[in-house]
């Protein structure tokens, strides 16, 4: 076999991590809107899906289905290549993104061929995000353009005028971080971001040396969330305005399609802001031995999620519940002592603590959305143009000077 | 003898001569805008096969991210419709069809001796960090000097739009 993969490692090795990572991807997109439905329903003192499974755990397959059969509308009117094309364009360019995200340091072994832990390990993977974010507006633009229809177009213009204005105070944003981890590539910026202030508080780059970048934090953030057409900035589907926006005039798959691109954007999105500014798969504690317990909080949480889940789901109102709901419990347990072994816990911490933080930021995305009213179109306008930019060449020219500044 | 490396070139090749002619025979505006974005993405994959990884990647936020974002936003804007097709004039089909083959035969001829006897590119991939010191340190004084250009041209674009309002 190890011969075989030497000879063959692009369908050994590549092949099955593509394959791994678009399926974890799918799944974790159709339980993020389980997950944002979840939040946003609790925020507002609702229960949220609660009938299709225990805990409406089965909701996101009941809408996939429920997309797939539905009767698939074009407009007469529409222009039919675009029309198609922007679906995909959208969804296509929004997945390939997750291609050059690190889930760990390197040293996975497959058969005898090293590779790191995420698809590929780009010298420039910051740059390659951004080529693929700024090819991102067509298919919000194409889309409202080709569906011919008054509401489509104006939601098309409006956020492509968004996406095109927040995407330099994004890019400008993160310059700061380059310039402290002097490379593009994303597993450098991480690996930058080692070291702890007095052997305890992290040196990750939001609070780093020679300047905390605080400010790129925020700048980011709010750069993101534009960019990614969502609460409190998504204009583009304001629907007391504009019925849906751009996608007034799709139907079935092809909606669901523009969707599945919001939430894996979202999610590329919070794997940017983990590795950028918060020590990408870096473990909070360092690694002395006060904190070596900490090794095991991987396979821990694992159990403890699963014995939660156990001792809730035996109480739980329907019967079906009662039966799904432990058995889950027991495979997370299973799951956390399996993440115990000696070999498995060095090779999760990495994705763990990725995972983790990624998680927290997608979280405080839907927490935004339950929160924050919508922007007016030229409140945007103005915030994005006389404030977000002007404070992200601020940031480059503060960062550049602290840099200067400690290395003389 | 057809490697790895000639097959990407030639699939390339192929589709920026289709995106080019499409850009030219489409009749809709938005749909040859589209096509320019096709050959703008194949001639970073141009980029990309001769190791220049950054030039790639700028090509595709500057001109197919950016520029060509802006076009057909504007297009979009200005809801243009389908363009008419005029027949070919008498001038244009005895004089400028001639003349436009001879052009185009002229410039092969031209390219093709130029390129004849070219030493092959450097195997190794050129850095970001190779590149930037070259353009900070040796060339900063064309850079800087582009930038303003730019900035100029910025500028006098805004006047001239904003001419209209005064008035």
């Amino acid at each position: 076999m190890n011969a075989f993969a030497a000879a063959h490692p692009f369908l050994v090795v590549v092949l099955p991590k593509v394959v791994i990572l678009l399926f974890v991807l799918l799944t974790a997109l159709a339980y993020l809107t389980w997950f944002e439905r979840k939040v946003v329903a609790h925020i507002q003192s609702r229960w949220g899906p609660y009938r299709v499974g225990p805990h409406g755990l089965m909701q996101p397959l009941a809408d996939g289905l429920k997309f797939l059969f539905k009767e698939d509308v074009t407009p007469a009117a529409a222009d039919k290549f675009t029309y198609f094309l922007a679906p995909f364009l959208a969804l296509s360019l929004a997945i390939t993104s997750i291609a050059v995200i690190p889930f760990g340091p390197k040293g996975l072994t497959i058969f005898g061929q090293a590779t790191p832990m995420g698809i590929t390990n780009l010298n420039i993977g910051l740059l390659v995000i951004f080529a693929i974010t700024s090819m991102g507006v067509y298919g919000v633009a194409l889309a409202g353009w080709s569906s011919n229809s008054k509401y489509p177009l104006l939601g098309g213009l409006r956020s492509s005028a968004q996406m095109i204005s927040y995407e330099l105070a994004l890019t400008m944003s993160v310059v700061g971080v380059i310039l402290m981890a002097g490379s593009f590539n994303l597993s450098e910026i991480v690996t930058s971001q080692q070291g702890f202030y007095w052997g305890y508080v992290p040196q990750w780059n939001l609070i780093g040396s020679p300047l905390p970048q605080v400010l790129g934090f925020f700048l980011f953030g709010v750069a993101a969330v534009a960019e990614t057409n969502r609460a409190p900035f998504d204009l583009a589907e304001a629907e007391s305005e504009l019925v849906a926006g751009f996608h007034t005039e799709y139907a079935s798959f092809k909606f669901a399609m523009f969707f599945m691109a919001e939430y894996s954007s979202m999610i590329t999105v919070s794997c940017l802001a983990t590795i950028l500014f918060f020590g990408g798969w870096l473990s909070p504690f360092p690694q002395t031995r006060l904190f070596a317990w900490t090794h095991f909080i991987p396979a821990a949480a694992f159990a403890l999620a699963g014995l939660a889940l156990i001792v809730h789901g035996i109480r739980y109102i329907t019967v079906w519940g009662r039966i799904v709901l432990p058995i889950l419990g027991v495979v997370l347990c299973g799951l956390g002592i399996f993440c115990g072994q000696p070999g498995v816990i060095d090779l999760i911490q990495g994705p763990f603590w990725f995972l983790l933080k990624v998680l927290i930021f997608l979280f405080i995305y839907v927490w935004v959305r339950g929160t924050l009213p919508r922007f007016r179109y030229d409140q945007l306008m103005n915030f994005g143009w006389k404030v977000l930019l002007p404070l992200s060449i601020f940031n480059v020219v503060i960062t550049s000077l602290a840099i200067v500044w400690t290395q003389r | 003898m057809i490697t790895p490396q000639i097959a990407v070139f030639l699939v390339l090749a192929a589709v920026i001569v289709a995106g080019a002619l499409s850009l030219i025979l489409q009749r809709h505006p938005i749909h040859s805008a589209l096509s320019l974005v096709v050959v703008m993405v194949a001639l970073a994959g141009l980029y990309l096969l001769q190791g220049a990884e950054f030039v790639a990647a700028v090509q595709v936020i500057v001109y197919a991210g950016a520029i060509m974002v802006v076009f057909v936003f504007v297009i979009m804007l200005l809801n243009a419709g389908e363009e008419e097709r005029a027949n070919v004039s008498r001038w244009a089909r005895f004089v400028g069809v001639p003349l436009g083959a001879v052009f185009l035969v002229e410039v092969a001829y031209w390219i093709g001796r130029a390129t004849a006897h070219l030493d092959p590119a450097p195997a190794e991939a050129v850095s970001t960090r190779d590149l930037s010191t070259l353009l900070f340190r040796e060339y900063v004084f064309p850079f800087e000097l582009t930038s303003f250009l730019i900035l100029i041209a910025l500028l006098g674009a805004l006047v001239l739009a904003r001419r209209e309002e005064s008035n």
